[in-house]
């Protein structure tokens, strides 16, 4: 069985390079890979697209990393929460890209990146911003938008167990986007509050298989938000 | 037309709307709440309604705040707001949770709103001159909802009217809400434009129809809002 545990967060970043596309699970605080992104701030890397549902809010770990100016395109749903500062500051001052998503398009474009399709249709942006310049396919007398699959280099993930093999399994509404974005990308590392031995995680319960995942590493709590 | 004023001392609270609101909700309906004022509602719906909340975040069945030594960062609203989980409610990752959405699941959802036009179109994601707005789920629970709720003020800080004949906003999803719930009236959207069907106490169909931005039928049963 190939060991998939890294005993740091800068040994579990490894793989992370310039220029990468990234995405971060969590949706508020459940599910944001806080240490994990820490840990990306700290790699100093430049040129990255980060793919995640907020941008950042106060001086945050997502609103460090930018402004440290390892990000040079963010792709989201919601940049203005209450607070989001920083992000504001680069966008206005063009140090900064940004690409709107709705949320279900963005949920979406992973699963379907993560299952080997091209892309899906959907009624969602019809007649709005967010269709303009994407295909228009009619479908049984409904029309819909074409929108495009979205993969990325790299997964920062948080679960809640895991086990050797990289099954795992997630807290309430921590689950959030993390499964999609562990199917989605060439490179999934996930950070686990707490691994448990082989086969005590019950199979039927498993919400991201191993399969998906190819390092981890356990949060021993030292990076709090 | 002469000039009538905001009548401001005879305008509904934001609780008051969002009483009025829930009563519009049907026993077992499932209901998708937006982020501001939409979350009032929760306070008055009724136990025997049994109405189940999603949150865009995959929470099916939520429940109200819970007290502050059993506030868990795993489990917020959409709002980011700490919130409970109902028994027998279900967790689902972000792309099964809109699946939910346009899946044709959800009964309504209660959206705030910057404009709605008279056929029904919804604008609530970015204000002109904005350079970016904030879309979150708004787009996908519109267009998927069967019934969308607007809840908002009857004019905006300007005083301008947020109901009229066209949007002159970005568009969140064009000919989606039902009904809408502001501080002045309980107006529905019908295939012959805006229906006035009730008005706040103390505030006359002429009132509304001033401050309002497209012509209002008004229904021949009109009636004072329930306090």
């Amino acid at each position: 069985m190939r060991n998939k545990k890294r005993d740091s967060i800068p040994a579990a970043l490894e793989a992370v390079q310039d220029g990468h596309t990234v995405f971060f699970g969590g949706f508020g605080t459940g599910g944001v890979p806080i240490a994990l992104i820490k840990g990306l701030t700290e790699k100093k890397l430049s040129g990255l697209t980060i793919v995640s549902n907020n941008a950042g809010a106060g001086h945050n770990t997502i609103a460090t990393l930018l402004q440290s100016g390892a990000v040079k395109k963010v792709i989201c749903t919601f940049p203005y929460s209450r607070g989001s500062v920083i992000f504001n500051d680069l966008y206005h001052s063009g140090k900064i890209e940004l690409e709107l998503v709705p949320q279900g398009t963005l949920a979406e474009r992973m699963r379907a990146g993560g299952s080997g399709l091209g892309g899906f249709l959907t009624p969602t942006g019809l007649g709005t911003e967010i269709a303009e310049g994407k295909p228009h396919i009619d479908v049984d007398g409904k029309t819909y938008v074409l929108e495009k699959a979205l993969r990325a280099d790299i997964a920062l993930i948080k679960a809640h167990n895991v086990d050797p093999r990289g099954n795992l399994t997630y807290r309430l509404a921590a689950r959030n986007f993390n499964p999609v974005m562990a199917m989605a990308a060439e490179h999934t590392i996930a950070q686990a509050s707490a691994e448990v031995p082989l086969g005590e995680i019950d199979p039927e319960t498993v919400h991201t298989p191993g399969v998906y995942v190819d390092a981890y590493v356990i949060d021993k709590g030292e990076y709090g938000e | 037309m002469k000039s009538i004023p905001l009548p401001t001392e005879r305008l509904l609270s934001r609780d008051s709307i969002a009483k009025r609101l829930a009563a519009d909700l049907q026993p077992d309906w499932v209901v998708n709440l937006g982020i501001g004022m939409p979350t009032l509602t929760t306070k008055y719906v009724k136990a025997e309604q049994d109405i189940v909340f999603h949150s865009e975040n995959g929470i099916i069945g939520m429940g109200p705040p819970p007290p502050a030594d059993r506030q868990d960062d795993d489990l917020r609203d959409a709002g980011k707001n700490f919130c409970t989980l109902i028994p027998g409610a279900a967790l689902v990752h972000h792309a099964d949770s809109f699946s939910l959405a346009r899946g044709g699941r959800l009964d309504c959802a209660i959206l705030g709103a910057f404009q709605v036009a008279a056929n029904g179109d919804l604008a609530n994601w970015r204000l002109p001159g904005d350079p970016t707005g904030n879309i979150g789920g708004a787009m996908d629970i519109a267009t998927g909802a069967k019934e969308v709720f607007a809840m908002m003020t009857h004019v905006n800080k300007n005083g301008e009217s947020k109901l009229t004949e066209k949007l002159t906003y970005p568009a969140t999803a064009l000919s989606c809400v039902t009904r809408v719930f502001t501080d002045m009236a309980v107006i529905s959207v019908t295939e012959d434009g805006y229906l006035l069907e009730e008005t706040a106490p103390g505030i006359s169909a002429e009132e509304v129809q001033f401050h309002t931005d497209a012509k209002l039928k008004v229904a021949a049963n009109l009636r004072d809002i329930a306090a």
